[in-house]
């Protein structure tokens, strides 16, 4: 595929690149950016007038549920909502599918192609049904994918940690990377999961509370598995999702676990579930503690974080945090699935509503709010809303919305729980993101935090991921229907209307290791598991167009 | 798409031994097999039970064309080009099946669905389609099998018969296996068995109980009464249930007692009386539970892919089994856009029937209705079904001739290891080329 593009006269969005709304054309060649056509008398396949268009980089969502066997239980579970919601029909190039919270596979790719994001992470894959995932990804067009892979609660991983065996540890990492052929490393509740194996309503209840049976902390975990990513060199090192998510008083174990980092590279996923005051249950004392939170990240370069917004509706909570499921199921009352998986990992999931005028979830929107708006440094907080937990990526508009015009943010505070203005600081927050901004926590932050080379920017060499929106004043409106979104250098949707539908690659990390470590980690295998030893490696021939991310320098 | 080792290495005559192959016939899976083979035959398959023995070593190639088109020998071209014209011309296409496929195959039926505008439904609508929607009512709350192996210390068979139906189920995962919290294995753990029968799983339990026939959902309801402490009548419990109060009493206790309870269950809950309602009181218990102990539960699904079946029907359509396209986008509705039920009511005007055999399964109305309208037969033998088809294919068989992935009932996806190769395409094959050609006749380019 050698199309020839030329895109001229937009406002080109590309702050890795230092610019910021200059108007500039861009190349297109083989599915990647050009200075200039490789030769100069080759015939342009296509121009493209963008004048007055704004031009960004393809979105990239490092945190969403999109694959695996956690969306697909939450797909089977939820036939109520697909009645009532949009209806994805099949046409001459695409197929049809159903929405909801939790949409079908092709219907996930075509939405997020429409919403101008070309890249997504899906966030919680136990590796021993890294399969699945890998298969459902074949059938999630157009976007680049990748997975992170559970480990926070691997009982190998926990007995190298006790036995303190650092080589041990590094070495397995890397292998499981491989195995699944996943992204990076996941740790959900570290140390909790397994509690909850164990016992009723079982869970670590703080970074330093020791997991039974493994005689490890959370904290040992986090510290632990940050220093064999950090060895390895992993593009995205390690993503962590806190202990005691959703809990009052949790901002501490928040702020440890950042601590627990000591200086390494580490990414705190959905803060905005980690950043609550209060302590004893009591709706009364639940609050914001987002300030003391930012200002930690602002001061500590090596924190990143994304924020896990919530948004008024209902949803699907999906989390690899089994213990937290029966919590929410208890408090919401509605169905519920659990699901434990050997060696590695839990998943809760059940129906969730979020209501304006109930002061625990209005405080969570302001929560999510406050969080964008105090980290000062874009390159280090990234848009997410969790899908499906906090709101579907269809969200995203919205968000850039509440961002970029305050007086509707303010305009919709109102509308909620009075106390929300007094257990915040979003009524006091002037703050509005610059279109650049939002081009850094929508697409350029998140490919810097991947260790993405080719993505967020449009310099010379980047995938040809590009979106061009129409401007308008109301930016929802602006986000919601970009103009065009190219993907590896073809147009794949227009005005809303699905032109392409490729399948995209799967992104993936192969570190290498101590060979002679891995007869270990075979014992420990087949002592426990339940499938065989040569049938857990996920082999190539489950990717479609798999490209290797290559390590950090 | 995946092709682990899905080429099986060319026949030479020969020994040859296949490593960790994978037995489809049950819901085990069993990935653990050892095949000999030679001459494209396989004389030794060790550690599968009888039945996963049979189904390695009586596996012959059928001596058939791959393709007959009414009755006669044809090409594959040509039946590759009847069956998509039969698809076409139709009105209300079916498709059925598809739990002894692998999910690679399974993926193209239901595109082809889709290009169709047609309904596809698999045989889960007619064994564990009731626990699906009990799911879909109480959610779950369950585990994969090592879990079962490596925790379980009381184990609970409910309408299923697993040493016959899952022979390895009581040694590989539920009951013999020495775990990680289960040093010695079988003695660290309690099994009890509900029936409404004494089966032949019945001596492998410390406690039997049998109870009244078609009153699975009173027991269970006497269950969740007694972890909830509420106060019951025991002349009724015993009336209703067959079994006195203070056995299940004394069940609840252990149930409580227990550090991980794990209730398989099966048709015999499933297919009797109150359906989809017993496998939600089961469900519900097991959550129940929850509030005193760890408790997970399971079906014991048959068929050796109908799992992955589930999974890949939802993950494209987001449902699990019996979804209409007519109106050009996928809508769900058991009773309704169940094969049964198109057959029987005379709806379906054309078919694809992929592994499975509704002509000697069905009802009478709808073998009728079958035998009546033009249809393709996927097989790897010949039955009742292939017999009336328009066009019929001879298929490689999963497992032994081809790869793919198959999915356990508790959803781990394991990769096929083929032994040795079928002069028959595989159903991948066949489906993939009748796609192409679907996709042709109805102009479709994506
Ligand atoms: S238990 Fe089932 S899968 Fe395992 S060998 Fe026997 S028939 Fe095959
Ligand atoms: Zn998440």
């Amino acid at each position: 595929m050698s199309d020839l593009i030329k895109i001229y006269g937009g406002s080109v969005y590309d702050p890795a690149n230092g610019i910021h709304g200059e108007v500039r054309d861009l190349w297109i060649e083989g599915g990647k950016i050009v200075a200039q056509a490789s030769d100069p008398s080759a015939p342009v396949n296509r121009t493209i007038d963008a004048s007055g268009m704004v031009v960004m980089p393809g979105g990239i969502d490092m945190h969403c549920h999109i694959a695996g066997p956690k969306v697909n239980v939450a797909r089977k579970m939820r036939p109520e909502e697909k009645r009532r919601a949009e209806r994805v029909k099949r046409t001459a190039i695409t197929h049809s599918g159903t929405m909801g919270s939790v949409p079908s596979t092709f219907a996930t790719g075509y939405k997020y192609a429409g919403l101008g994001y070309t890249t997504a992470f899906d966030a919680a894959i136990p590796p021993l049904a890294a399969r699945h995932a890998h298969e459902e990804f074949e059938d999630t067009p157009c976007l680049d994918k990748g997975f992170y892979v559970l480990m926070g609660n691997n009982h190998y991983l926990m007995k190298a940690i006790k036995d303190n065996e650092p080589q041990k540890l590094k070495a397995f990492v890397a292998w499981l990377l491989g195995s699944a052929k996943g992204f990076a490393p996941k740790l959900v509740n570290p140390g909790g999961v397994e509690v909850w194996k164990q016992k009723q309503a079982g869970n670590v209840h703080g970074i330093d509370s020791m997991v039974d049976h493994f005689d490890v902390t959370p904290r040992q975990i986090i510290s632990q598995v940050s220093q064999a990513a950090e060895a390895l060199r992993l593009p995205h090192p390690v993503h962590i999702h806190c202990n005691n998510l959703g809990m009052p008083g949790n901002w501490e174990t928040t702020l440890e676990s950042m601590k627990a980092l000591e200086g390494r590279r580490g990414h705190i996923t959905h803060i905005q579930f980690h950043s609550y005051g209060g302590g004893d249950g009591d709706e009364n004392t639940f609050n914001s503690k987002v300030v003391p939170l930012a200002a930690y990240v602002n001061s500590h370069p090596n924190v990143t974080v994304d924020v896990g917004q919530v948004l008024f509706g209902e949803t699907t909570s999906m989390t690899g945090d089994g213990p937290l499921g029966y919590f929410l199921s208890n408090v919401y009352g509605k169905k519920w699935f659990s699901g434990d998986t050997e060696m590695e990992s839990g998943c809760g999931i059940t129906p969730i509503k979020y209501k304006n005028k109930s002061l625990v979830h209005a405080l969570q929107w302001a929560i999510g709010l406050e969080w964008y708006l105090l980290v000062e440094d874009p390159w280090r907080v990234v848009m997410s809303t969790d899908h499906p937990n906090g709101a579907s990526f269809l969200a995203y508009p919205q968000i850039i919305r509440y961002l970029m015009d305050r007086t509707y943010r303010q305009d919709v505070l109102k509308t909620c729980h009075p106390l929300v203005g007094k257990r915040s600081t979003l009524a006091d927050i002037d703050r509005e993101y610059t279109l650049s901004e939002i081009a850094i926590i929508t697409r350029a932050g998140p490919a810097k935090i991947l260790g993405l080379k080719n993505k967020g920017h449009l310099g010379p060499g980047a995938d040809a991921d590009i979106t061009v929106y129409t401007p308008h004043e109301n930016k929802e409106i602006m986000f919601e229907m970009p103009r065009l979104v190219i993907k590896a250098g073809r147009v794949i949707v227009e005005e809303g209307e699905m032109r392409e539908s490729p399948v995209g690659k799967t992104l993936y990390v192969a570190p290498e290791y101590d060979l002679e470590l891995e007869p270990d980690i075979q014992d420990w295998f087949e002592k426990y598991y339940s499938i065989r030893w040569r049938n857990y490696p996920v082999d190539l021939s489950y990717m479609h167009d798999p490209e290797v991310v290559g390590m950090r320098s | 798409m995946a092709t682990v080792e899905s080429k099986a290495p060319a026949s030479s005559g020969d020994l040859k031994i296949v490593k960790d192959a994978t037995c489809t016939f049950c819901g085990c899976v069993c990935d653990d097999i050892d095949l000999t083979v030679e001459n494209n035959h396989i004389t030794k398959a060790q550690r599968a039970c009888v039945l996963g023995k049979a189904w390695f070593l009586n596996h012959e190639i059928e001596d058939k064309p791959s393709c007959l088109v009414d009755g006669q020998p044809a090409t594959l071209e040509e039946g590759y080009d009847r069956a998509a014209k039969i698809l076409v011309a139709g009105k209300y296409p079916i498709i059925y099946g598809l739990s002894d496929s692998p999910s690679e195959a399974q993926r193209v039926a239901v595109s082809i669905a889709d290009w169709l505008d047609g309904t596809i439904d698999t045989t889960t609508s007619v064994c564990h389609g009731p626990s699906g929607m009990a799911f879909q009512g109480v959610g779950e709350v369950t585990c994969t099998l090592g879990e079962v192996a490596n925790r379980g210390d009381f184990i609970m068979f409910w309408g299923s018969n697993p040493a016959e139906s899952h022979p390895r189920h009581f040694t590989k995962y539920s009951l013999m296996p020495k775990g990680m919290f289960l040093p010695n294995g079988r003695k660290d753990r309690t099994c009890v068995i509900v029936d409404v029968r004494k089966t032949k799983s019945a001596k492998a339990a410390d406690i039997f109980l049998q109870i009244k026939p078609r009153k699975d959902f009173e027991a269970l309801w006497t269950l969740r009464a007694l972890a909830q402490d509420i106060e019951l009548d025991a002349n009724r419990v015993q009336k209703e249930t067959g079994i006195e109060l203070a056995v299940w009493q004394d069940l609840m206790e252990r149930m409580k007692a227990a550090k991980f309870g794990a209730i398989f269950f099966g048709m015999g809950l499933t297919m009797t009386r109150g359906k989809h309602a017993n496998s939600e009181a089961l469900l519900a218990l097991t959550r129940d539970m929850n509030s005193h102990t760890r408790f997970v539960a399971k079906p014991n699904r048959g068929h050796g892919n109908v799992t992955g079946a589930d999974n890949v029907v939802a993950w494209r359509t987001g449902f699990p089994f019996g979804v209409n396209h007519n109106r050009g986008y996928p809508r769900f509705n058991p009773g309704e856009y169940t094969t049964s039920d198109t057959l029987a009511n005379g709806e379906a005007d054309c078919g694809m029937m992929i592994a499975c055999d509704p002509m000697a399964n069905f009802s009478q109305p709808a073998r009728e209705h079958l035998g009546s309208i033009p249809y393709i037969a996927l097989d790897a033998k010949e039955t009742p079904t292939t017999r009336a088809a328009a066009v019929a294919f001879t298929v490689a068989t999963y497992g032994i001739n081809t790869g793919g992935t198959v999915y356990r009932m508790d959803d781990v996806p394991i990769p096929l290891r083929p032994a040795f190769e079928s002069p028959h395409p595989s159903d991948l094959v066949v489906l993939e080329n009748i796609e192409k050609r679907v996709k042709m006749l109805r102009g479709v380019q994506g």
